[in-house]
C-alpha cells in the first residue's frame, strides 16, 4: 500500500499549491509514490473522509498558510491526529508570512477597516429557523506550530521545487530527518549568490535605495548597489531566484539554525553596512530604509519576539 | 496595581565606559533608582537586537543601552556600530507600539558616575509617567 499524504491550506494566497503543481513531471514521480488522501484545491474530499480515518494513518500532511481564524484550528488539529508527519509548507506555515502582519493589529480594527459601518461578519446568525455559522477571526496571526506540534519546515514564499523534491525524497527514505528541521541548507543565501564575488570586503553606504529607484547593475552585488538586499540573514536554498530576477532578496526562507528572531538578525545586517562616521548622519542614512517592520519582519512576524504589536486602545482597555 | 508603578529596566552596558561609571557611582555612594537590572557586555556593539526584544517580550518596561562616547570606544568603533543598530531598531519598537521613551541608547564614560544617576533617574520618571506596557497577548490561538 502507498504511503498517504495529505496537502491543506490556511491563511496564505495559494502560491503554495501552485508550488506542488509546478513540480512539473516531478508531480507525477510524487503522485504514483504516494496516494494522495485529502487535497480541498485539487481533489473533491470532504472533511467527514477525514474524520473517518484512523488517528496516525497518513504518513505526512503538508499543510501551508498560517492560522488566523477558528476552521483552520479545528482543521489543522484534525490533520495532526490523523498524520504521523506534520510538515509546515512555505514560510506562512513556518514563520506566519506576510499574512502575520495583521499581527500590527488586532481583528477588531482590521473589521473597522474593511467593512467600515457596514455588517460585521457575526460567527453565529440565525434567520428564519435556520442557524449559520462563520468562523471566528482571531486577533493574532500564528505560524502553525504555535498551534499543533509541527515535524519538519519547508520554507519560503514558495518553497522552490528543488527543496520540494528533496523534502519529498527524504519523508519516503529509509532515514527520516531529524525532528524539527528545516528542509533546507543551513547557511546565508550569500553563500550561495552569483553574484557574491562583487560583494566588496567593506560595504559603506550612504543612502539605502528601494528597487523602483535604480536600474541595478545585472552583475554587482544588490547590496552593494543601495537595495536592501536580505541575503546576508536568509537561509539559502532558494537558488538566488530574486537576485537572478535583479530584485533584492526579501528573506522568505527565514532564518538559519543559529538566530531566534529573524527580523532582528536581518536588521542588525542591514544596519552593519551603513556608513558610520559622523554620528548626526547615522539617522540620516537609517531613514532610507522604509518601514522596518515590513521590510525586515515580512515573513515573520509572528514568530519572533515580540510576536505582536502593542496596541494603544488595550492601553485603554486594560485601564494602565 | 500597586500605588507607585515601578518600571523594570534592563541596562545593557559596556565593560569599559559605562559599567565602570555605574561602578564609580557606587563606590561614590551616588543614590539612582534601583530599577535597573544591569547586564555588563563588553562593548555596546555587542549588544544584538536579539537581546533587547527579548527584554521586552520578557516583560522588561524598558531598556538602556550605555557605550563609550563616539571616538573613545574600546574597540574603535563598537559603540558606532550599536548607533547604526540603535536607529533602526528604535522605528521599528515604534511601530510595534513600544513607545520611544522605553528604549535609549547613552554615551557615559568611566569618569561619569553622577551620569548614570541622571540618566537612569530620567529614565525611572518618565516611565512611571507612561505607565505599564501594554500587555503583549503572545499565542493566544493555541
Amino acid at each position: 500500500m502507498k504511503p498517504k499524504v495529505a496537502f491543506y491550506w490556511c491563511a496564505s494566497c495559494g502560491g503554495c499549491e501552485e508550488a506542488v503543481v509546478d513540480l512539473d513531471e516531478a508531480l507525477l514521480d510524487v503522485a504514483n509514490a504516494v496516494e494522495i488522501v485529502f487535497w480541498p484545491v485539487a481533489l473533491d474530499f470532504k472533511v467527514k473522509d477525514l474524520q473517518a480515518m484512523p488517528d496516525g494513518s497518513i504518513l505526512a500532511s503538508f499543510i501551508n498558510g498560517a492560522v488566523r481564524n477558528s476552521d483552520q484550528r479545528e482543521m489543522v488539529e484534525l490533520l495532526r491526529a490523523k498524520s504521523r508527519v506534520v510538515v509546515a509548507f512555505g514560510v506562512c506555515a513556518q514563520l506566519g508570512g506576510i499574512p502575520g502582519l495583521a499581527n500590527l493589529s488586532d481583528a477588531k480594527s482590521i473589521f473597522a477597516e474593511v467593512y467600515r459601518d457596514g455588517v460585521l461578519p457575526q460567527t453565529l446568525h440565525h434567520d428564519n429557523g435556520h442557524t449559520l455559522t462563520l468562523p471566528e477571526l482571531f486577533d493574532t496571526v500564528a505560524a502553525l506550530d504555535a498551534v499543533i506540534p509541527v515535524d519538519y519546515y519547508l520554507p519560503g514564499c514558495p518553497p522552490t521545487p528543488n527543496i520540494i523534491r528533496d523534502a519529498v525524497t527524504a519523508l519516503l527514505g529509509a532515514e527520516l530527518p531529524p525532528k524539527g528541521a528545516v528542509l533546507a541548507p543551513d547557511k546565508a543565501l550569500c553563500e550561495q549568490c552569483p553574484r557574491k564575488d562583487s560583494r566588496p570586503e567593506k560595504l559603506l553606504l550612504k543612502e539605502f535605495k528601494r528597487p523602483h529607484q535604480i536600474l541595478p547593475d545585472l552583475e554587482k552585488c544588490l547590496l552593494a548597489q543601495g537595495l536592501v538586499c536580505l541575503g546576508p540573514a536568509t537561509r539559502a536554498g532558494c537558488e538566488a531566484r530574486c537576485i537572478r530576477g535583479n530584485m533584492p532578496c526579501t528573506g522568505c526562507f527565514g532564518p538559519t539554525s543559529r538566530v531566534r528572531d529573524f527580523g532582528a538578525k536581518a536588521l542588525s545586517a542591514i544596519a552593519s553596512v551603513a556608513e558610520c562616521t559622523e554620528e548626526s548622519a547615522v539617522a540620516e542614512v537609517m531613514s532610507s530604509v522604509p518601514d522596518p517592520v515590513g521590510t525586515f519582519y515580512r515573513y515573520s512576524l509572528p514568530s519572533s519576539l515580540l510576536n505582536k504589536a502593542s496596541l494603544s486602545h488595550d492601553r485603554q482597555g486594560a485601564g494602565g | 496595581m500597586p500605588e507607585t508603578f515601578e518600571p523594570k529596566i534592563v541596562a545593557f552596558f559596556c565593560n569599559w565606559c559605562t559599567y565602570l561609571a555605574a561602578d564609580l557611582a557606587g563606590t561614590s555612594r551616588i543614590k539612582y533608582a534601583p530599577n535597573v537590572r544591569t547586564v555588563r557586555v563588553m562593548c555596546s556593539g555587542r549588544v544584538d537586537p536579539q537581546f533587547v526584544l527579548e527584554a521586552f517580550a520578557n516583560g522588561a518596561d524598558g531598556v538602556l543601552i550605555g557605550g563609550c562616547h563616539p571616538g573613545d570606544c574600546h574597540y574603535q568603533e563598537g559603540n558606532y556600530k550599536a548607533l547604526r543598530r540603535y536607529e533602526l531598531l528604535r522605528r521599528m519598537l515604534n511601530q510595534m507600539g513600544i513607545e520611544k521613551e522605553r528604549f535609549r541608547l547613552e554615551w557615559i564614560s568611566a569618569a561619569e558616575g553622577e551620569r548614570v544617576k541622571a540618566v537612569v533617574d530620567d529614565m525611572v520618571e518618565k516611565l512611571r509617567a507612561l505607565g505599564p506596557r501594554v500587555p503583549v497577548r503572545r499565542r493566544e490561538v493555541a
